[in-house]
């Protein structure tokens, strides 16, 4: 906060400023009228203190790892170590994807983050017709703990932190996860990872829902229970806004509907008696790192802050770590371009650089291939070097939270922070956010920013290197892409066939019973599922159980 | 007057990209079309028996997770099936160019890969239609 003397004497040269401004652009017009941040917020031309006179550093910035966050959530950040380097991966079958994880451990990732295919995410075994054609394409095809026991195969589950992107089937994985461990010797409460969880964002934007949004959330708060009591260092969802934003949202809409989604997980666990001061410990959350470099890093800061406060306002959260937004970044898939993709290479390092100026807790960065096929191993290679180039030889992970103060940046944390919170008042009006789910609220919103993006794009407005400008002409087809072969279903459903004859199916008939019964009941549906896992129960099976009592969900069309 | 060009935008199979396909959707809509935007998780008979309810000119198939082949494949055997292969199939999504002639040779009649201007997409439909029709 500045006294009054020291404003007035900037207004006066800001005033002095203009006027020159207004000569020099009478002479030489600016490249446009007007200039906005990617997601539509006006910037002016320069920022001065004046933009944030009334900015209170002690109460909205404070130190890094005191609230409200917005400089970090540790006090010594980066100087301490690094994110963690965590390569989404995972392709085709169970044996492939352990080689490519042993690759990336080997090249220096620090954590595994599994990418199952479609059936599999949406509780599909690979001979059931609706899997045909998906099997082992977006990600790897795991049916059973048989598949589990390879993809995790000599890696040490007990050292090695493990995400896993598995939303309404999250329970039936988490157990793999947990038999696995078991089979190995480690108990439950050594491991340490997340599984993402967040099945309202797979409602808005992502697809891979399974179950109505009722029995879902009680599925994702069994989870927080059942891992509150026996695997302390889980994280039990990743509240995502990255997808969110991938389906066209604005950053603005991306830090409203994530936040908002929380709310809705809170209030969810909160009616099953549980307490936001200890299953809010292990939330984390997901965002995108977008090519707007400044919005971006003002977005983390701003979702920082405005989830402390919900944490301590709305909820009464006492514990710091449970007001701490803690959270992964992915680098923005929608901004590769198929044209010249070797360009991605630096649209993708200006994103991590945004996301580490951002605080991010960890890290994922898109290969130059992606927009064609799934990446190749020397593609992957080069986005975890992205990384680590710029950990070890940008400097900006020298000192914390290194824009701070930047007037630009305070204000647009402060502007980012109060538009999302008129989404998250106006999705509170429409009932909440199953209700405004329902009701086709955030998937409108998003759909209209996707179209307003596109058209800005086609007007000119807006430029794509290599897209709608500096086109080249060249041949696609030379490219060396990494293929899944037709071949993969099939195998994969040999293994299937021949591990269901090897297995005790009368146990398994007896522990989907159960399963059935804790379904139709009101206890923790963990237990019931571990215990069907461990008798090579598959996932298909279990999920047609809770199907069989819980139903599905049907999309809400809205265009 | 001509009668207005009506195409199904379909999601076929589990995939849950719908950026692309509700831009497109939008896109052909503000060209004057008549669009049927089918939602998620479409099976390929759904596809086809949506198109013959609604009389469509064209299928537009929009497949982001590699399933690609097998679904423009099915999707044209069934039309076939039904004596309606008079009905254009087009698509597009993260489809390698190495692709394009295997989708094309099965009956597809364009593949539209990221970065395409929709304007591209409409103008290349309407010929195409106007073609059709010609021979009906």
């Amino acid at each position: 906060m500045l006294d009054s003397k020291e404003l007035e004497q900037i207004r006066e040269q800001k005033q002095h400023y203009d006027e020159q401004v207004e000569k020099s652009i009478s002479k030489f017009p600016e490249r446009s009228e007007n200039f906005t941040t990617s997601g539509g917020i006006p910037l002016k031309r320069i920022y001065t203190p004046e933009d944030i006179q009334d900015e209170n550093y002690a109460v909205s910035l404070a130190f890094p790892g005191t609230y409200p966050y917005t400089r970090g959530v540790q006090p010594t950040m980066y100087r301490g170590r690094f994110w963690t380097m965590r390569q989404y991966a995972g392709f085709a079958t169970a044996e492939d994807s352990n080689k490519r994880y042993r690759y990336l451990l080997s090249q220096g990732t620090t954590g595994l983050s599994v990418a199952f295919d479609l059936p599999t995410q949406i509780g599909y075994d690979s001979d059931d017709p609706m899997a045909i054609g998906e099997c082992g394409k977006v990600g790897v095809a795991i049916d059973s703990l048989a598949d589990a026991e390879i993809l995790f195969n000599e890696i040490p589950l007990n050292k090695v932190s493990t995400s896993m992107t598995i939303n309404a089937p999250a329970s039936i994985l988490l157990s793999m996860y947990i038999a696995v461990a078991e089979k190995n010797g480690i108990s439950m409460d050594k491991l340490s990872g997340t599984i993402q969880n967040d099945i309202l964002k797979e409602y808005i934007a992502r697809g891979t829902y399974i179950f109505p949004p009722k029995p879902s959330m009680r599925l994702i708060t069994d989870i927080f229970d059942f891992c509150s009591r026996n695997i302390p260092k889980w994280n039990t969802i990743s509240i995502s806004g990255y997808h969110i934003r991938e389906a066209g949202s604005t950053a603005i809409q991306e830090v409203a509907f994530t936040l908002a989604d929380g709310i809705a997980y809170i209030e969810a666990a909160i009616k099953t008696g549980q307490d936001p001061n200890i299953f809010g410990k292990r939330l984390s959350f997901f965002f995108n790192s977008h090519n707007d470099f400044l919005e971006e890093i003002a977005k983390f800061r701003a979702a920082r802050r405005l989830w402390a406060k919900i944490m301590k306002e709305r909820f009464g959260v006492t514990d710091p770590k449970a007001q701490m937004l803690r959270f992964h970044t992915q680098t923005a898939g929608c901004t590769l371009t198929a044209q010249q993709a070797e360009n991605n290479i630096v649209r993708v390092a200006m994103q991590t650089m945004a996301a580490v100026c951002g605080g991010t807790q960890s890290l994922h960065t898109n290969s130059l291939d992606e927009a064609l096929a799934l990446p190749t191993d020397k593609s992957v290679r080069i986005a975890l070097r992205t990384q680590q180039i710029v950990a070890y030889e940008s400097g900006i992970t020298n000192v914390v939270d290194p824009f701070a103060g930047s007037y630009v940046i305070e204000k647009l944390t402060n502007e980012i922070e109060e538009a999302a919170v008129k989404y998250i008042n106006k999705i509170d009006e429409l009932g909440g956010m199953i209700s405004a789910i329902e009701q086709g609220y955030p998937q409108k919103q998003i759909q209209d920013s996707a179209y307003d993006y596109q058209k800005s794009i086609e007007s000119g407005e807006r430029i794509i290197v290599g897209v709608n400008k500096f086109q080249i002409d060249e041949d696609l087809r030379e490219r060396k892409l990494l293929k899944v072969d037709a071949s993969v279903g099939q195998n994969q459903i040999k293994k299937l066939h021949a591990m269901k004859e090897a297995r005790d199916n009368v146990a398994v008939k007896e522990k989907l019973s159960k399963v059935k019964e804790a379904a139709q009941g009101n206890e923790n549906l963990m237990p019931a599922i571990l215990d069907a896992v461990r008798v090579y129960a598959t996932e298909g099976e279990i999920c047609n159980v809770l199907r069989s009592v819980f139903g599905e969900y049907k999309e809400n069309v809205v265009l | 007057m001509d009668r207005k060009i009506r195409v199904v935008v379909a999601k076929p199979g589990l995939d849950g990209h719908d950026r692309g396909a509700k831009v497109v959707a939008r896109a052909l809509r503000d060209a004057g079309m008549e669009v049927i935007y089918t939602g998620l998780r479409q099976s390929p008979e759904q596809i086809v028996k949506t198109a013959l309810q609604e009389d469509a000119d064209a299928i537009g198939l929009s497949i982001l997770s590699g399933a690609h082949e097998y679904y423009f494949k099915t999707v044209i055997d069934i039309l076939k099936q039904n004596n309606a292969d008079d009905i254009i199939v087009f698509g597009g999504g993260v489809i390698p160019e190495d692709d394009i002639p295997t989708l094309k040779s099965l009956g597809a009649g364009a593949i539209f890969c990221p970065g395409t201007n929709t304007q591209e997409t409409i103008s290349w439909l309407k010929e195409a239609v106007a073609k059709k029709r010609s021979m009906e």
